[in-house]
């Protein structure tokens, strides 16, 4: 009974992770190397990237929204921390101002979404170009570089063996189930996306939730842009190019509907390593990058299409 | 010359785990409203569906004009000569009242050209024919509901339908809008088109209807021609019991003022309105649909800015900002469209019913689930919601248990100063007395409601006092002694 249950409620995640389950397999079958320890820990350090900015993509489209300037707002919190630490700033101060920076971008996109009433797409088209064009001017259009091991640890450092990104990523993606599935932030995600006019009429104060939501989604490509950094030993201010679409994949992958109201992070996890472990897998077989991008944009329409089956299925 | 249209003979409908259709037999003959009654999960719809081609049915037959048929599907059913129009329209709001009456079966010279001119004449053609003084390249944007409903009614003739199924048409007409409605199938029924009606209002059945058949869980629980039934004996077939009363209301002691309005006034939508709402107490707020009532009660609740006027709440005088201002000084507002405006349908019952009052359920930051999943699980008890569980999405309750999972929602804030906007509009007879006495177990426990209704009879039946909104000014304050149905509507059309 409790194990039916659990999987009526968590059907479409089960879906996923079969199919990952599914590709894990047929890359094992193909390349040996594939399933080595080392290998996966690699899948997960090259995913931690796109899943930890899809972790605030999936808080935006579960509010029914939609957040272009991740991958622009990573490249300019990169180039404002890479510059803090050639200055010489202390590590904390430097990984707080390319939070802060990721921050304050994503809270502009909430004050115009939510004050200035633009819709979301427009807003974060216009900030995907701000931010980017910001962190071409910071920098002159080159990319700044060399920084010592005490920050690079955060990218190539283990903890215990795990690479300290994939730690980081796992401590995130917990903290955010929690937020998403214990907290008014998390509830009020949830009913914005599902009736936003039901929520305000209910006393959610929709503008500040917001705010907060895609606030949350640039402190995270924040924190992304501290990783890619650091294991690039160097920051670009054109890094970053088309991550968002990356991120919006993986959260759609992972079963987050983008009329809003519903979806899980636990998905969006589950549909990071897809594409991951499909890019992985592929390079492994010396599949050219031309075919590579055909087969990953089938891969998204098919869990997609599936995915809306299996939700028909069990109304 | 009546000849019969339709012949459904032992309908079954099976769905896993449920039979919504158990040898369902039902008739209509050429020129006749035949009435389709039953509460919420009856089987109206079910047997509707499968008319239309939406369903179909696990066994039972079909004739349509003495052949039988084996309908397909909706563009199947279309052929048939069947015609359906939902509760909720379906038209292209940018597209002119011609080019939805015709809309996917557009003929031109070819490639894909239409011919405007024809299209357009054809369809003026067709809303002449109802007699209905509308310009067939008016946009649909530009029409009321029921100009719009007419439309449909058109578009629907336009493939020459002779059974008509309409869903509830009136629950969002005002009473004018009702009796122009009532004309145009007048008018179908002197064609000889025979009409399937849906509907929960039992006043209107007895104007428009010519036979009523009432199911109940999936029967048909009896079948009687308007001249010899009563309202009485159609409410015993619903809901298979004696209901003691119909509007239970029991007035309790009247407190003190809790809810005072001076000179509100909003442009375009209502003028210097006064009133007073006491503890206990039930006020009526009566009046044609579009006078204002609705305006007023969004302002009371901070949705929409007053021009001026004071609000006071228990005396004090008070600027209601916004909603969530207004949940703060414990009101709540039980909206007139439950589906857009009081519920999220992809959450759960229980998700939806602690919305408001979320607050209440977070301890340092974090939700307490335990605590929220008793108080939900309380509610459905208390309030008898019909649902497999609380984790259950409130888009697949019936319209009944998704209004009472709304007032669960405002009991759960612990409002005590509630304003109810067509509280039981298009709900099934069972779970309207059960909302009703609800309203008498919160007013006995000293919570104030507003109560804004288009039922007269539910006006008459519940207010201790009643206020007649006309174009947006209070024309009258009735006591409950001195209403009747001619007062209220005479100072509600403002003659």
């Amino acid at each position: 009974m409790a194990v039916t249950s659990w999987i009526h409620h968590h059907g479409r995640q089960f879906g996923t992770l079969i199919g990952l389950f599914l590709l894990l397999f047929i890359f094992w079958l193909l390349t040996p190397y594939f399933f080595t320890v080392s290998n996966l820990l690699n899948v997960a350090q090259q995913t931690s990237i796109n899943a930890i900015i899809a972790v605030g993509m999936t808080f935006v489209i579960i509010s029914a929204g939609i957040d272009l300037s991740v991958g622009s707002i990573l490249a300019f919190a990169g180039v404002v921390l890479a510059r803090a630490l050639q200055a010489g700033a202390p590590l904390p101060a430097a990984l707080a101002l390319g939070l802060g920076t990721g921050l304050v971008c994503g809270l502009i996109n909430g004050l115009f979404i939510s004050w200035g009433k633009l819709p979301p797409f427009i807003a974060t088209l216009g900030m995907m170009s701000v931010a980017r064009g910001a962190a071409l001017l910071f920098t002159g259009g080159r990319p700044v570089s060399g920084f010592d091991t005490g920050f690079r640890f955060i990218a190539n450092g283990t903890v215990a063996g795990i690479p300290a990104s994939v730690l980081l990523m796992v401590v995130i993606y917990a903290a955010a189930h929690g937020v998403l599935k214990r907290t008014r932030l998390g509830r009020y995600a949830y009913a914005i996306g599902g009736n936003e006019e039901a929520a305000f009429l209910s006393g959610v104060n929709v503008r500040l939730y917001k705010t907060m939501i895609y606030g949350l989604s640039g402190l995270l490509s924040g924190s992304a842009a501290i990783l890619l950094t650091a294991r690039l030993n160097s920051a670009q201010p054109i890094a970053g190019m088309m991550y968002e679409l990356d991120a919006i994949a993986a959260t759609v992958i992972g079963g987050t509907s983008l009329m809003g109201g519903e979806g899980s992070v636990g998905g969006t996890l589950i549909g990071a390593f897809i594409m991951g472990s499909l890019r992985n897998g592929l390079n492994l077989l010396g599949v050219s990058s031309f075919i590579q991008q055909i087969i990953i944009g089938s891969v998204i329409i098919a869990a997609v299409l599936i995915d809306m089956g299996l939700k028909k299925q069990r109304r | 010359m009546k000849q019969t249209l339709l012949r459904m003979q032992a309908i079954t409908k099976i769905y896993p785990g449920v039979t919504a259709l158990d040898r369902v037999d039902f008739d209509l003959e050429s020129g006749e409203v035949h009435v389709l009654l039953g509460e919420n999960g009856a089987g109206k719809s079910t047997l509707v569906k499968i008319l239309s081609g939406a369903v179909r049915k696990t066994s039972g037959t079909i004739e349509l004009s003495g052949r039988t048929v084996d309908i397909a599907g909706p563009a199947h059913a279309r052929g048939l000569g069947i015609g359906i129009i939902y509760q909720e329209l379906n038209l292209v709001p940018h597209l002119s009242a011609g080019e939805n009456i015709f809309l996917g079966r557009e003929q031109g010279p070819g490639w894909g050209v239409i011919s405007q001119e024809r299209l357009m004449k054809e369809a003026q053609n067709g809303l002449d024919g109802l007699d209905l003084n509308l310009d067939a390249r008016t946009p649909v944007s530009a029409l009321g509901v029921a100009e719009q409903q007419m439309v449909e009614i058109v578009r629907a003739l336009s493939i020459d339908a002779r059974i008509l199924i309409m869903d509830e048409p009136t629950s969002a007409l005002s009473d004018v809008e009702i009796d122009r409605l009532f004309a145009t199938l007048a008018a179908l029924k002197k064609r000889g088109v025979g009409v399937i009606y849906i509907s929960h209002r039992m006043e209107e059945l007895f104007t428009i209807g010519d036979r009523v058949t009432v199911l109940r869980d999936g029967r048909v629980a009896g079948r009687r021609t308007i001249a010899e039934t009563s309202r009485e004996d159609l409410v015993r077939l619903m809901v298979n019991r004696e209901l003691e009363e119909q509007y239970p209301r029991i007035r309790p002691e009247r407190g003190e003022p809790v809810l005072e309005g001076a000179g509100l006034s909003r442009s375009g939508s209502f003028t210097d309105v006064t009133f007073t709402l006491h503890r206990g107490e039930i006020l009526g707020m009566a009046g044609l649909m579009g006078s204002g009532r609705t305006e007023i009660a969004r302002a009371l609740f901070g949705i929409d800015r007053l021009d001026s006027g004071t609000v006071r709440i228990h005396g004090r005088e008070t600027a209601v900002t916004d909603p969530g201002a207004a949940i703060g000084y414990g009101m709540g507002f039980l909206t007139e469209d439950r589906k857009s405006q009081g519920l999220v349908l992809d959450l759960s019952v229980r998700e939806n019913i602690t919305l408001p009052g979320l607050k209440r359920f977070t301890r340092m930051g974090l939700l307490r689930i335990h605590g929220e999943k008793e108080t939900a699980q309380r509610f459905i008890r208390e309030l008898r919601i019909r649902t497999p569980g609380m984790d259950r999405k409130t888009l697949y309750l019936s319209g009944g248990n998704q209004q009472k999972v709304v007032l669960a929602k405002w009991l759960c804030s612990l409002a005590d100063i509630l304003i109810f906007d067509e509280p039981t509009r298009g709900i099934d007879v069972g779970s309207k007395v059960e909302i009703y006495q609800w309203m008498n177990q919160l007013t006995a426990a000293g919570a104030a409601i507003l109560m804004i209704s288009s039922e007269l009879p539910e006006i008459l039946g519940m207010s201790d006092r009643i206020i007649v909104i006309h174009r947006g000014r209070v024309a009258a304050e009735l006591s409950s002694e001195e209403a009747t149905q001619e007062r209220i509507l005479h100072y509600a059309i403002g003659e």
